[in-house]
């Protein structure tokens, strides 16, 4: 897929989260954003996997695992507008009854989801999991896997690291959302990840770098990433991203990662993001 | 009434071991994960005939629960297993989102539960683990008696669609039900016949009951003897016919009197059928060192202790 199209479905996931975001009252808009390109990138372009032969089991597909749960917006964006679910049901986001959960579950049964995430650090094993069956099964497909950077304080992540590396899952490929921004203010306040890098890499993983609002970027280091599968390491992408990006007020702060716009804030934001593909 | 006699004692973990093994054979689909404990956890002869669906996970056994849901949702049956402490309260979280809300196929195996777990004192003896587990919404929670029991409750929890919480201990006790039995979950076993009050036992605590009804029986008092081996979800129609008919009970079990066995059934018949209920259990207390006959008798679990239950609950009947 080109750039430019690329360039307006992202657009539009980005006024999606914007709308499901405001409509709820609630939810992660900051987050959603920064990941709305590599988001996009990964279900029209990257993985293979289609609504259509969606099962659980992933068997003779690419599988994806969100493991910052929190932002769903933007996985539910893409999702539906993938042919996962019917467009209109992203309107129902955290509302009573609706699939849409505020955190992803597949308990309601929302194509698309296998595991639900919300309380951070465990997507990395769930993912590494699942990679380790499809090499049992002998499955060529790949499981990727989103983590926030903040999460990554978490110290299951670094158990999780440690065990793929120890059981060569090298059919995995994660991305870190390397935002520096997580609630309390940027990562460097809250919990310094020091030399990030050089964690990933002492844990035995293969680490790439990747501008997140660059599709040639994104694009070239997940094909560099796939060329690194199958040789015994695990692999990451570190995905240098700004929180809120394409919404001027709400772009490289925190302030934003778990506040709804009110519906005059939503209008600008929305002023700033081209309807592209149809509002739900 | 019945007799019931043993030729052997050996360890309910013995009985996971095997039943793991024997599910291994017939469904390729079994796999299994160990944080550290392979030996104790009788998992060896199964890493050893399949030792591709065997993964070794070393002392993280948070990753370790996580791990397993991705491998039930990719359609696998994974046996995850540590001592009971470490696969429950150092990992409540990750059973709750990544298996129990999840809904997915993980099946927990806890050794070493309660006070017999022994000498390495109160660090690892839960008594909390079945109040946990049991308060997770769809989680199945078994605690079987014996050796046999517990390989047909594991070949039953491989066979159960859902996250199964499985608990078995440590030292070698009397091996005194069938071999061939059909372990139905959530289906009580009625083990002795009586009128006068009705024991409800579980895991270590039915051959003790059985010892108990002995000196019962000498005191010219006829107890019933109930073997739950499912706590969740509980026989409730057996629960309530045996009450209805005895008048009073007794709950029996190596665990705290919070969140146990007679916990659940003090809710159940506080609903539908009130009536006098005595615990065996541990009220309120954390362990210590000793050797488990020691430690049982310290912490009120014999079978003396189950006799004065009994003839507390039958004076209050009487009342």
């Amino acid at each position: 897929m080109d750039n430019t199209e690329l360039k307006r479905l992202a657009t539009q996931v980005r006024r999606d989260i914007i709308r499901m975001v405001a409509g709820a009252a609630s939810g992660h808009p900051g987050g959603s954003l920064g990941a709305a390109d590599l988001m996009t990138l990964l279900y029209f372009e990257t993985m293979k996997q289609s609504p259509a032969t969606f099962t659980k089991e992933g068997k003779g597909e690419d599988v994806f695992y969100l493991s910052n749960g929190h932002i769903s917006p933007v996985w539910y964006s893409v999702l539906a507008r993938s042919g996962y679910f019917p467009l209109s049901e992203l309107g129902t986001f955290r509302h009573l009854g609706s699939r849409l959960q505020g955190h992803p579950t597949p308990v309601k049964g929302l194509p698309g989801v296998r595991v639900a995430s919300g309380s951070l650090g465990q997507g990395l094993s769930t993912a590494i999991g699942h990679a380790l069956m499809k090499k049992l099964d002998g499955d060529p497909c790949k499981v990727y896997v989103l983590m926030g950077d903040g999460e990554t304080e978490e110290g299951q992540v670094w158990e999780a690291a440690m065990f793929g590396a120890a059981r060569h899952v090298d059919n995995i490929i994660a991305f870190v959302d390397w935002n520096n921004q997580q609630i309390d203010g940027t990562c460097d306040e809250v919990m310094s990840l020091g030399d990030y890098r050089g964690k990933w890499e002492a844990f035995g993983w293969q680490v790439l770098e990747a501008d997140g609002h660059d599709f040639d970027s994104l694009r070239s280091k997940i094909a560099e990433a796939q060329q690194l599968c199958g040789k015994s390491k695990p692999v990451i992408i570190l995905v240098k991203t700004d929180m809120g990006h394409g919404v001027d007020f709400m772009c490289g702060t925190n302030e934003w990662h778990g506040k709804a716009p009110s519906a005059e804030q939503a209008e600008r934001a929305l002023a700033q993001l081209e309807e592209t593909l149809g509002d739900y | 009434m019945k007799r019931f006699s043993y030729t052997e004692k050996k360890d309910t973990r013995s009985g996971f071991g095997a039943g793991l093994l024997e599910v291994g054979r017939k469904n390729k689909d079994v796999v299994a994960m160990c944080a550290d404990l392979t030996g104790s956890l009788k998992m060896d002869a199964f890493k050893k005939e399949f030792h591709d669906r065997f993964f070794q996970a070393g002392i993280a056994e948070a990753n370790m629960i996580s791990v397993g849901s991705g491998m039930a949702v990719a359609g696998k049956v994974p046996f995850v297993g540590s001592f009971a402490e470490f696969v429950t309260g150092r990992v409540y979280d990750q059973i709750r989102q990544s298996v129990a809300y999840t809904g997915a196929n993980v099946k927990i195996a806890a050794s070493h539960a309660g006070i017999t777990l022994g000498e390495d004192g109160a660090t690892h003896q839960v008594m909390e683990d079945i109040g946990m587990m049991k308060m997770l919404p769809g989680m199945v929670v078994i605690n079987p008696c014996d050796y046999n029991q517990t390989k047909a409750a594991t070949i039953a929890a491989a066979e159960h669609k859902g996250p199964v919480y499985l608990r078995f201990g440590r030292p070698t006790v009397p091996v005194f039900t069938p071999e061939d039995q059909k372990f139905e979950i959530g289906k009580a076993v009625k083990m002795i016949d009586g009128c006068d009050v009705v024991i409800f036992a579980t895991g270590h605590l039915v051959w003790k009951a059985i010892e108990a009804c002995e000196i019962l029986e000498d005191k010219g008092i006829k107890p019933e003897l109930i073997n739950i081996h499912t706590i969740k979800p509980l026989d409730k129609e057996a629960v309530i016919e045996a009450v209805k008919k005895c008048g009073c009970a007794v709950s029996a079990e190596e665990h705290l009197i919070n969140g146990g066995l007679g916990d659940s059934i003090a809710q159940l018949l506080s609903r539908e059928y009130p009536a006098p209920l005595e615990y065996v259990a541990v009220d309120d207390k954390f362990g210590e060192s000793g050797k488990p006959d020691e430690l049982m008798a310290k912490f009120g679990l014999e079978a003396p202790d189950i006799v004065a239950a009994v003839e507390r609950a039958i004076a209050r009947k009487q009342k």
